[in-house]
């Protein structure tokens, strides 16, 4: 779990935000919410965790709420790899 | 009672006067949107009600009463004005919806200036193109969002002025200035731009099938038309606690999100934060607010999230409810009823070159669930022939929405695109010219939407007549989408279609072809998907690609978008004899 929620960040960091950018993130940094990452752009986020676990995600399971922060975002990942 | 009233009777009894009345307007004063929207409530006694209540991400919040509208617009206009920005001066807003957007824009009127809002999420390279389009002479911006304006302001001789109005003021860069209006000394006096009805106000870009986007500009007179259809749809009164959810980069976000409520001295909130079910119950609950203006988006998302999250707040403050940016489909419509106590959304239809709302549901009108409504009094709207452009007579027969012109709000050209504007209009002359056809009551203005008109002469909405692609209720322009797409490493060729979605309506799916050398996969797609959500925005990002060998072509060689989109759309594909055969 460790190493999954410093995938997600990094990739997150990597995609979303620029390098001088000033929000640090965190594992419970709100990224819907506080409109680092927008609906149109969860699509993309959720293509990259499918890709990396060889997972599907139902969209009704990829919420915003379920998308809001790294930890969200691994628990949800991690139901799905059983 | 419903402010309109009587549908039936406003038709019959319709002037556009009507507008001035219910401002109070004396013949004679001074027609500025920036000073009608802020100084002239306060010279109303109104001074001290409050203008906005805004709430951003985590805690952060903040009330504003006419009288800081009036103090900090005038901020901006004198500084713009000691910036050597002068009336005409095209002045962009590149900024999330934080309050100095809102003043910045008033003050952009009140100087004189042409306000050209930019939705904050766009790209640089969706940036560079509206600015350069427009010889763009400053832009207002913040932290979060200059560093776009860097990668691309070598490429931009026209743009004088880099100001940053929000952020550390240290982290800026040679040639650009800081201004924080809430900090710096509160103007409370500032010499208004005497505008006329024909001075320009706002201009907003927006996309077509073929080209880059094209601007739209509009005009003070504007105010009366997004002032009476603020009054009679959304049903405004004194004592609303109003919300557009729209943001002010789309011309929602500015007819009815700023003009069109503080014109009538309305108190309104302003949500800067990103869309969560939860977040948007608890907003409307802690406002107390009455009166909502949505998009059918949000609410299919609202509907998805179910009735239990709806049911933990108290939102029985709420009275009206209203919807604009795609069809709203009939069980949103249903569900809103169900859910919020029995007020159901009523859908209204317009579009920036529109200004204003054009055809509605009206309080007190029966609606009918997935129906567009009824033309706004005074609006003179038809479905035209597709072959032969005259109104339709039979009902349910399918044919363009299309507008006589002459209404206030209706915009009055095409930023240096004067052939683009004339091609709107069915039946113009040649060398006709953008003052003639806004006023030439023989023409149609086509909107580019197909729709048809039931026995009771409600409107229905059925889809766009072009390309262009309407996803979560802002058109994108495939144009752009594939010129972007082809600048990848990796593609030869590209196509953009808007494939069926069940909450954006539609949402951009490209077909591509792959140069020599890369191969189809996964990681390929995520890094297309990536890399036009960085240049354009992520609404032009494509959800799906396509790998193809090749893309169907014309024997001239020019991509066949329509072929594809029936196929997504499962619609006959119609005739294919001029397709190349290669």
């Amino acid at each position: 779990m460790g190493d999954m929620k410093e995938i997600v960040l990094e990739y997150i960091v990597d995609e979303y935000l620029d390098e001088d950018d000033e929000d640090e993130v965190s594992y419970d940094s709100p990224l819907i919410s506080s409109g680092i990452v927008d609906s149109f752009s969860m699509v993309s986020l959720k293509r990259f965790l499918e890709n990396k676990y060889k997972i599907t995600l139902p969209d009704e399971e990829a919420t915003p709420e379920a998308f809001d922060t790294v930890n969200s975002i691994c628990k949800l990942v991690q139901k799905h790899l059983g | 009672m419903s402010n309109i009233g009587s549908y039936e009777k406003r038709i019959r009894n319709f002037s556009w006067d009507t507008a001035g009345e219910i401002l109070n307007w004396k013949e004679g004063e001074l027609l500025n949107i920036g000073d009608i929207c802020s100084d002239r409530i306060c010279r109303m006694g109104k001074g001290e009600k409050p203008a906005l209540i805004w709430e951003g991400f985590g805690d952060r919040s903040s009330t504003y009463t006419f009288n800081d509208l009036k103090a900090y617009s005038n901020g901006f206009a004198r500084f713009l004005t000691e910036q050597g920005i002068e009336p005409g001066d095209r002045v962009c807003i590149f900024m999330d919806k934080i309050p100095s957007l809102y003043f910045s824009f008033l003050g952009i009127l009140k100087m004189g200036g042409i306000a050209q809002p930019l939705f904050s999420a766009f790209g640089d390279e969706s940036l560079e193109v509206r600015l350069a389009g427009a010889g763009t002479k400053a832009i207002l911006t913040t932290g979060k969002h200059v560093r776009k304006v860097r990668k691309i302001r070598d490429r931009l001789p026209q743009l004088k002025k880099v100001i940053v109005v929000e952020g550390n003021p240290d982290k800026l860069k040679e040639g650009e200035i800081f201004f924080d209006v809430e900090e710096a000394p509160r103007i409370d006096e500032f010499e208004v731009y005497r505008s006329g009805p024909e001075t320009p106000s706002v201009l907003h870009f927006t996309s077509g099938t073929t080209g880059q986007p094209k601007g739209a500009l509009h005009v003070h007179n504007s105010i009366w038309g997004q002032a009476l259809t603020t009054s009679w749809v959304l049903d405004l009164r004194d004592d609303d606690v109003y919300w557009c959810t729209a943001d002010p980069g789309w011309v929602t976000g500015t007819s009815y999100g700023i003009i069109g409520p503080w014109s009538l001295g309305a108190t309104q909130c302003v949500l800067d934060s990103g869309f969560t079910s939860n977040r948007w119950y608890k907003f409307i609950q802690d406002n107390r607010i009455t009166v909502w203006y949505s998009a059918p988006t949000a609410i299919r998302a609202l509907m998805k999230d179910g009735d239990e999250v709806v049911g933990s707040y108290d939102l029985s403050s709420l009275r009206h409810l209203a919807s604009v940016g795609e069809p709203l489909n009939p069980e949103a419509v249903i569900w809103s009823g169900e859910v919020f106590g029995g007020l159901r959304f009523h859908d209204t239809f317009w579009q920036t070159e529109t200004g204003a709302m054009m055809i509605s549901n009206y309080p007190g009108m029966e609606i009918k669930p997935g129906s567009m409504g009824k033309p706004f009094p005074g609006i003179e709207a038809a479905v035209l022939d597709l072959a032969t452009h005259e109104p339709i007579e039979e009902p349910g027969k399918v044919g363009l929405i299309a507008f006589r012109p002459g209404w206030p709000s209706m915009f009055r050209q095409y930023w240096k695109k004067p052939d683009i504007y004339r091609s709107k209009f069915v039946g113009a002359a040649e060398d006709a010219m953008p003052e003639d056809l806004r006023q030439d009551r023989n023409l149609w203005y086509v909107s580019g939407d197909r729709a048809s008109i039931d026995a009771d002469g409600y409107f229905w909405f059925v889809g766009r007549d072009d390309d262009v692609i309407n996803t979560g209720g802002h058109l994108v322009g495939p144009f752009e989408i594939e010129s972007a797409l082809v600048e990848h490493e990796a593609i030869a060729e590209a196509a953009a279609v808007g494939k069926p979605d069940e909450v954006n309506m539609e949402v951009v799916k490209a077909f591509v072809t792959l140069k020599p050398g890369y191969e189809p996969s996964d990681e390929l797609e995520l890094d297309i998907m990536n890399f036009i959500r960085k240049r354009l925005s992520p609404l032009a990002m494509p959800q799906e690609i396509e790998y193809r060998d090749k893309l169907p072509k014309t024997r001239s060689g020019k991509i066949v978008r329509r072929y594809l989109k029936a196929i997504e759309w499962g619609e006959d594909v119609g005739d294919l004899s001029t397709l190349s055969d290669e």
